[in-house]
């Protein structure tokens, strides 16, 4: 086993761009993006697809979920993964934003048009082959993060493709869903959720798993983010948007990262996830080298009379009757310690589970002997071992928590284990600050889609398909290309499409002789400057520009002197930005997109009138 | 089943442009296909056509498991790459025995308790062999023995006399064979007819007679399917209970059960889980996991005899007619044209109907047709001494049914109608309670329905949910 330095150290500093290091890992990753449609209304009810959530609620709901067996006659592996958890699931419902709907005491209404109308813009620019005849289908959830245990869901178009810095990327399906639930807490057997977002209209984009590098994953994340924006049918915004990152390499599995906020997480999270896959096959020809079978992890004893004797926060549960238990790893030290990913061992890989799965979730949750950390447990493994005649070749697992939760608590670490001899589990994990991920389920597969019998199948025409392609813009790449060839760069192509100052853009350029990048920079940089100072921008539209920068003296005019321009009238006297623009002003001034990280402010500082603006 | 290619079922659910396509590139369902059409590109699973869809689009199962439609008339070519069959099958396990149980008999109507889904119609189709039953719903073997028979396969609208009259020969049967209590499967939306009759048909069973369906179908994971049938096999086999009862949620919560008198129950809302509401009185009892709590005391009691009145007749001749403002005679004539022998109504407050239709009415009765008289308020008495109007009604002969449901009175009468059609004997019979068909009184707390939106109800409903 290789030193724990050499290990961290081996790939951690490779760039994410490094196409040569990640081939050699044999790393593929996809894309799995949602995003809410700008609809009035949910997707199968009359409610509000309100735009703001609110913890507020009038009523409480509680149910259980059980799994049911697939249209093809299987059960879902991720289903019965959630039945053990025996989780008691709270709804808070709202009157104004939940109707009998969404707690699942009514069938659904018909599908909202305007949300599949809104759909077939994108089916369209995403070049997909779009569908002739819906079939609503169910996608079984039993975490409780929908009330009926399943998703209403179906695909609107197949087979499309992304064109990415020359790159064709595979657009495997465009689908049309509702949303999940909000988690408000999740403790023990009991989970809670807010039910406002229920049900608003989403999309999924799923790319085919076309992308070899995390840069590249990111890059195609951007791309499919301006798309949407160019689309003009969804809504924009933080929490607006959920990307789901699907990872494997060579010998390992598709493992999926779900719901990452920001796209400049993703090479990270990306990177360490094709590590972890490595460790992890690495952890598989560990075992296979020292002959380990499922035998190896079939010892187990009830060691809370031990455990009583000594005060390690994982034993705190005792004194009020919890119980601990041991399980026995023949010929396996250095196993739980292995490293798998910044600051993670596979003992982690355990511990997930047994907070996942067995609902031991007051941490720690275990321990063990391969863990410097645990080194005052050292008696109560010495005892084990003695009880059990295991030697310091074994490795001893010791686990604590709620006596009913025991029986599963031993499974699962059993069942971790066991898994590690075939190498990576299929699962889906969550993100943890810094490249990291833990457990979240089993992934599940085709197996959990059913059709769903309350709706019958929405037959599309020619007439459906001709109103979205005359809906939808131009492809986006070729409107970039067109940016570029104007005079832009990169970064404020990038920025202008990743916010809605493109239509501003668009709208003003026939209009204005000003040099492209000139008109980039006042709406991108100098407008948000001044909006942070507290200067009101609105006026500052396309007819204001043309106003401005529409003779002819304006194509050679200078960027310094356009942003005075501007600035002059939108009312703005030099010096006295500085005074209303303070502290206060400059909060609360939504901050549009989450363009460029260098802040806008910043450039107006070196730039043009760095006494006036200070951010 | 098996689908060679020369097999009819191989275009199973197939007509007209969906079956010509099929014919035309060689393939059929369970074949895995690419299929190109004029927009565009699929790849599949065929499936079978629902019956009621339309022919003109084949359903394709795409790896992600989704189904989509192609209109069959765009395909350009089909190349058939594989071949996958569904075998669709509820994990079958002998149901357990231990003598120290009570053994429950569970009758099947139709309803679906216990589903699986058919993907050729999309029709859920119950699952209800013990063995069936056991592999979806575990628990039940910690309750109970338990034995099925299914008696129908009907939907409940589809329940009717000559169903009434089998259930009910079925149980007898069953009872005096030694059963320790009963479970009938049943639909719910007439659940509470099938309650009424059967509690004047069965009269003072020695052990509990308990009706369950589910509001959700057991195809899917937030069914109330699992614990209603894990509450009805607890009552009917532990409960000291012997009455015709419907156990169905309480709250629309997984919280607990309530157990209705078969003749007070009724279903008040078309798709809630808690829709079943005792009307004008207080349930029976309420039943968990954990117990049964009986609400009341005059309940009758288990016995061990075997002794069962079974009284299972029927004269269909019956019905509801429902007064609006403004109903004219012909209306009431043409039932008596058509051979009505009895006619309940469910009149407005208190029991009224309007003046032009008393010469009808008064026709109706000269002819033998017996009138009697529920109020479409559910909730409540009929009282026709109050205003001129209910007076004049009785001096008719039109006859008031006290707090009878007007859908229990339409049970009853035609129960007794098969007895007799003396008019003062139908009349003894009608308002002589059985079952508590008809109560002395109504407690004070039995019409409780919360206003949601008040205060003090939303603080209830937060701390003890819905
Ligand atoms: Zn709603």
């Amino acid at each position: 086993m290789p030193e724990d330095d050499q290990q961290s150290s081996r790939g951690a500093a490779v760039p994410f761009a490094d196409l040569e290091f990640y081939k050699s890992l044999g790393m593929k990753s996809g894309l799995e993006i949602h995003r809410q449609l700008d609809t009035e209304r949910k997707l199968f009810c009359k409610c509000p697809a309100v735009r703001t959530y609110s913890d507020h609620f009038d009523a409480e709901l509680l149910r259980h979920m059980r799994p049911t067996l697939s249209e093809l006659g299987e059960y879902d592996p991720t289903a019965l993964m959630e039945f053990k958890t025996k989780k008691e699931i709270i709804y808070r419902l709202a009157r104004d934003t939940v109707c009998t709907y969404e707690m699942d005491d009514a069938p659904p209404f018909g599908l909202n048009r305007d949300a599949l109308d809104r759909a077939l813009v994108l089916g369209v620019m995403l070049n997909l082959s779009l569908v002739d005849e819906l079939h609503i289908a169910r996608k079984q959830y039993l975490d409780g993060s929908i009330p009926t245990g399943f998703q209403r869901t179906t695909i609107v178009g197949v087979d499309g493709f992304l064109m990415c810095r020359g790159r064709r990327i595979g657009v495997r399906q465009l689908g049309l869903e509702e949303d999940a639930c909000r988690e408000v807490s999740d403790k023990g057997h009991l989970r809670t959720y807010m039910t406002d977002r229920l049900s608003i209209p989403l999309i999924e984009v799923v790319t085919e798993a076309d992308m070899r590098t995390p840069a590249e994953v990111a890059f195609v994340a951007g791309v499919i983010q301006r798309l949407c924006h160019l689309s003009g049918v969804v809504r924009t915004g933080l929490g607006k948007v959920r990307q789901d990152v699907n990872v494997s390499i060579a010998g390992g599995s598709r493992v999926e990262i779900k719901g990452v906020p920001r796209i400049r997480q993703i090479p990270a999270l990306v990177h360490w996830e094709a590590l972890r896959q490595r460790a992890l096959l690495e952890v598989r020809d560990l075992c296979k080298a020292r002959g380990l079978d499922a035998g190896a992890f079939a010892e187990d004893l009830d060691v809370t009379e031990h455990a009583r004797r000594f005060s390690h926060p994982l034993f705190a549960g005792i004194s009020r009757g919890g119980k601990a238990h041991a399980v026995v790893l023949r010929n396996a030290a250095g196993i739980l310690a292995y490293p798998t990913g910044p600051r993670r061992t596979f003992g982690h890989e355990v511990s997930d589970r047994l907070r996942v799965v067995a609902c031991v979730d007051r941490m720690p949750n275990l321990a063990h002997s391969d863990d410097p950390d645990c080194f005052g447990l050292s008696g109560l493994f010495e005892a084990v071992r003695r009880q059990t005649g295991a030697t310091c070749g074994d490795a001893v697992v010791v686990t604590a928590g709620p006596g009913r939760d025991m029986p599963t608590a031993v499974g699962e670490i059993r069942l971790r284990l066991c898994e590690a001899l075939s190498g990576v589990p299929r699962e889906t994990r969550k993100a943890l600050p810094g490249g990291a991920t833990c457990f979240e389920r089993l992934l599940p597969g085709p197996d959990r889609m059913y059709p769903d019998t309350d709706l019958p199948p929405i037959v599309l025409g020619q007439a459906d398909f001709e109103r979205a392609r005359g809906r939808a813009p131009g492809a986006l790449w070729d409107k970039e290309a067109g940016y570029a060839a104007a005079g832009l760069s990169v970064e404020q192509t990038e920025r202008l499409m990743t916010t809605d100052r493109f239509r501003l853009f668009d709208a003003a350029a026939p209009r204005v002789r000003l040099r492209a990048s000139v008109l980039a920079y006042l709406l991108l940089d100098w407008l948000t400057a001044l909006s942070r100072a507290g200067i009101d921008t609105r006026p500052a539209d396309a007819d204001l520009l043309a106003r401005l920068f529409g003779g002819e003296d304006a194509g050679t005019m200078r960027q310094r002197d356009a942003a005075a321009a501007l600035s002059a009238a939108l009312g703005h006297v030099p010096g006295w930005v500085g005074k209303a623009g303070g502290k206060g002003q400059a909060q609360g001034q939504g901050q549009a997109g989450t363009g460029s990280g260098t802040g806008a402010g910043a450039r107006v500082t070196s730039g043009v009138d760095p006494v006036e603006v200070r951010t | 089943m098996t689908t060679a290619p020369d097999h009819p079922d191989r275009f199973k659910g197939y007509r007209g442009d969906g079956r010509a396509a099929l014919e035309r590139f060689g393939t059929g369902v369970w074949d895995v296909v690419d299929v190109e059409s004029s927009h565009g590109r699929f790849h599949g699973l065929i499936l079978p056509r629902s019956e009621t869809a339309d022919e003109h689009h084949l359903v394709l199962k795409l790896d992600t498991g989704y189904n989509v439609g192609v209109a069959a008339r765009s395909v350009t070519a089909v190349e058939v790459v594989g071949r996958r069959e569904a075998h669709y099958k509820i994990p079958e396990k002998e149901f357990p025995s231990d003598a120290g149980k009570p053994n429950v008999k569970l009758f099947g109507t139709g309803g679906t308790i216990a589903s699986r889904l058919d993907y050729r119609t999309g029709a859920v189709i119950p699952a209800f062999s013990p063995g069936e039953l056991y592999g979806s719903v575990p628990e039940l073997a910690d309750i109970c023995n338990l034995k099925t028979e299914k008696l129908y396969a009907v939907f409940s609208e589809n329940m009717g006399p000559e169903q009434y009259i089998g259930v009910a020969g079925a149980v007898a049967r069953e009872i005096e064979n030694g059963v320790d209590g009963i479970v009938i499967g049943h639909g719910t939306d007439t659940m509470h007819h099938t309650a009424g009759i059967l509690s004047f048909m069965i009269q003072d069973p020695p052990v509990p007679i308990v009706m369950v369906g589910s509001q959700r179908s057991s195809d899917r994971p937030s069914s109330d399917a699992a614990l209603n049938l894990i509450h009805a096999t607890k009552t009917a086999g532990h409960s000291d209970i012997a009455e015709v009862m419907v156990c169905m949620f309480g709250p629309t919560s997984d919280e607990y059960g309530l157990l209705h008198r078969g003749t007070r129950v009724r279903k008040m809302h078309s798709s809630y889980r808690s829709t079943f509401r005792t009307i004008s009185d207080i349930p029976v009892a309420l039943v968990s996991k954990d117990e049964i709590r009986p609400l009341r005391q005059d309940y009758r009691r288990r016995r061990t005899d075997r002794k069962v009145k079974l009284d299972a007749v029927y004269d269909d001749r019956v019905t509801i007619l429902y007064y609006y403002p403004g109903m004219k005679p012909p209306l009431v004539d043409s039932l008596v044209e058509n051979g009505y022998k009895g006619i309940v109504i469910a009149g407005t407050g208190l029991g009224h109907v309007n003046k032009p239709l008393y010469p009808a009415f008064k026709r109706a009765i000269a002819a033998g047709v017996h009138v009697f008289m529920t109020v479409q308020t559910l909730w409540g008495y009929t009282q026709m001494y109050v205003y001129d109007t209910g007076r004049d009604l009785m001096e008719l002969g039109i006859v008031p049914a006290g707090n009878m449901l007007p859908e229990v009175a339409l049970m009853k009468l035609g129960w007794t109608l098969a007895h007799t059609t003396d008019r003062e004997e139908v009349k003894r019979l009608m308002l002589t309670s059985v079952a508590g068909e008809i109560t002395e009184r109504e407690p004070p707390d039995a019409y409780l329905v919360y206003q949601g939106g008040l205060p003090e109800i939303e603080a209830y409903v937060k701390k003890h949910r819905m």
